[in-house]
């Protein structure tokens, strides 16, 4: 099954990735390849084979419902590109 | 100097016939000179690197070092490394400095390593060529116009050219095993789990597993026995007594049963890797190894699962880059989604972006189970085959790599084609076992090929044993580029 010109727009906008028309021409020749590949997947019998998530198939660790963060303000915010009283600055979304 | 084990430095250190301030120095100054030509390294810390070796001396001094104290190391820089610039290979993260250590490198440390710098990768370790780093490619020391391959590229070319005794790789595909091979030095992938991956940047998380790379199957059980352990912040760290890797080392192999897997010797390998690969297992049958015939039927399915579940983790890992908490921003902007998506348009490069683009598609609505939890099955298939395996023998091997490394450029058109170097490595981190690369010969344009060893969960120290065993008996490990031996 061939992806089309419209689900590499819908998928880069799901990912939030801007392309312009070359970008999502040369994207839709390639994940066609890649895709091609993976149809070798599709021919084998797999009804009874539970999915394989962790390799060793070890559930997550439980822990205690406690806080075990410290702040780390001081040490975090300065990494963020614009922050201004404590706080990252997006642009505005509300109106 | 340059060329000793990191048993043989440690000997030297214990004997004070040099101090750590002079290694490390030693290999600033190797560093310094030939990394130009290579691009291995892509960030040094002078001051650092110093007062780190002067503490190990003074820990030398007071008689509390262990067989790693003093001894310089690269991070592969997906490592977090407190106070150092960490890039992942990357432009999203070109001025990012980390603000904690990863779990491997705070054991490195702890254990008396000196950090000599950060070397370079394939952009978030996506690449079998090391030609994907924002920083530009890493040379192969062995012959400059070609790739060292990828995506522990920088560590391996580093470690081969002897600008350091060692040094960290992770491995989600074949990454560390790849350049190792491609290098002609040695390194290893563990079972997953048994390193932490806390601090250490995420690509395909139920893949991705560190692991050392260096001259001697030696080296790498000294340091893996740093590098390994339970962390409880990394949630699938194993909660396991610890061992010591080096306790096999000197056991004799006779009684040891290879199995050779028919699909690792297929049609596609080149003839010069078949024949060194195959002229090692003589050698191992020499030293009283049994030969058993393994099968791996599904193994050709492991590229087309790899390449949909490491994309799928990978676009989810790397959601995290939003230009708002770490990392690059775009300039320019009209609202909170534009900024988004040109801030991930420019701090990504190609191939994370069809990477990320593959993964946003098969976990998107109605392809969801027909891609990633069709791949999730066919991963178990994949792992059962080797438990079948193991059934008949103790160790697997075969070739590392299909082919030796190959000239800059030459696949960086045709995605399909780069992804087919895993061919032999993708199987092992998909059903979570340990996998080690060590120098089998070279073909005839003198470029070295690697023969891979694979083991059951927890074998470690089993197959440094082998590795180690076979290196008492070839030099194929201490031979160098000659070019980097002056």
């Amino acid at each position: 099954m061939a992806l089309t010109h419209d689900d590499v727009c819908r998928v880069a906008r799901l990912a939030r990735l801007r392309q312009d028309e070359a970008q999502a021409q040369s994207m839709l020749t390639e994940l066609n390849r890649i895709f091609a590949l993976m149809e070798q997947m599709q021919g084998v019998d797999t009804t009874l084979v539970e999915p394989m998530s962790h390799p060793r198939d070890v559930a997550q660790r439980l822990r205690a419902d406690r806080v075990t963060e410290s702040d780390r303000r001081e040490q975090l915010l300065p990494l963020a590109p614009k922050s201004e009283n404590g706080l990252y600055l997006v642009p505005k979304v509300i109106e | 100097m340059f060329q000793l084990s990191i048993a043989d430095l440690s000997q030297c250190l214990a004997r004070r016939e040099c101090s750590s301030v002079e290694l490390a120095r030693l290999f600033l100054e190797r560093i310094r000179t030939l990394n130009p030509g290579l691009n291995a390294v892509i960030t040094l810390d002078e001051e650092r690197t110093l007062a780190a070796a002067a503490a190990a001396d003074r820990r030398i001094a007071a008689g509390e070092s262990g067989p790693l104290t003093g001894i310089p190391i690269l991070h592969k820089d997906i490592f977090l490394a407190k106070g150092w610039r960490t890039t992942c290979g990357s432009r999203m993260l070109e001025n990012f400095i980390a603000p904690y250590d990863a779990h491997v490198v705070e054991k490195l440390d702890a254990a008396g390593m000196v950090n000599l710098g950060k070397t370079n990768m394939d952009e978030f370790a996506m690449g079998s060529s090391n030609e994907t780093s924002w920083f530009g490619p890493v040379r192969n020391p062995w012959r400059l116009s070609a790739v060292p391959g990828g995506s522990s590229g920088g560590s391996a070319s580093a470690v081969a050219a002897r600008l350091a005794p060692c040094a960290t790789g992770t491995d989600t595909g074949g990454s560390i095993r790849q350049p190792a091979a491609l290098t002609g030095i040695c390194g290893l992938k563990p079972t997953y789990g048994v390193a932490s991956r806390y601090g250490m940047i995420a690509f395909a998380s139920s893949l991705d597993q560190a692991g050392p790379m260096a001259k001697t199957a030696q080296d790498l059980a000294l340091m893996l026995n740093a590098m390994a352990g339970f962390d409880a912040r990394d949630s699938t760290s194993l909660e396991r007594e610890p061992e010591d890797y080096t306790r096999e080392l000197t056991r004799p192999i006779k009684g040891l049963r290879i199995g050779l897997p028919k699909e690792f010797f297929a049609e596609g390998v080149q003839p010069a890797v078949t024949k060194a690969v195959e002229a090692a297992i003589a050698q191992y049958r020499a030293l009283g190894a049994e030969i058993v015939e393994v099968s791996l039927p599904n193994m050709g399915l492991s590229i087309p699962v790899y390449y949909v579940l490491a994309p799928a983790e990978a676009s989810s890992n790397l959601a995290r880059f939003d230009g708002v908490r770490y990392g690059h921003r775009a300039a320019e902007y009209t609202d909170l989604t534009d900024m988004y998506e040109r801030t991930r348009a420019e701090g990504f490069g190609a191939e994370v972006r069809r990477r990320i683009m593959i993964g946003t598609y098969v976990l998107s609505h109605g392809y969801y189970d027909a891609y990633y939890i069709k791949a999730q099955r066919v991963r178990r298939l994949i792992a059962a085959d080797f438990a079948a395996a193991f059934e008949r023998c103790d160790v697997i091997m075969g070739p590392t790599s299909p082919t030796t490394a190959f000239e800059l450029g030459s696949r960086t058109d045709d995605p399909v084609q780069m992804y087919l170097c895993d061919i032999y490595t993708i199987a092992v981190n998909l059903a979570g076992l340990p996998g080690l690369s060590i120098p089998a010969g070279f073909d005839a344009a003198g470029l070295p090929v690697g023969l891979q060893l694979i083991g059951d969960y927890f074998s470690e120290a089993r197959l440094l044993n082998v590795a180690h065993q076979f290196q008492l008996a070839s030099d194929w490990h201490v031979t160098m580029p000659s070019s980097f031996a002056a």
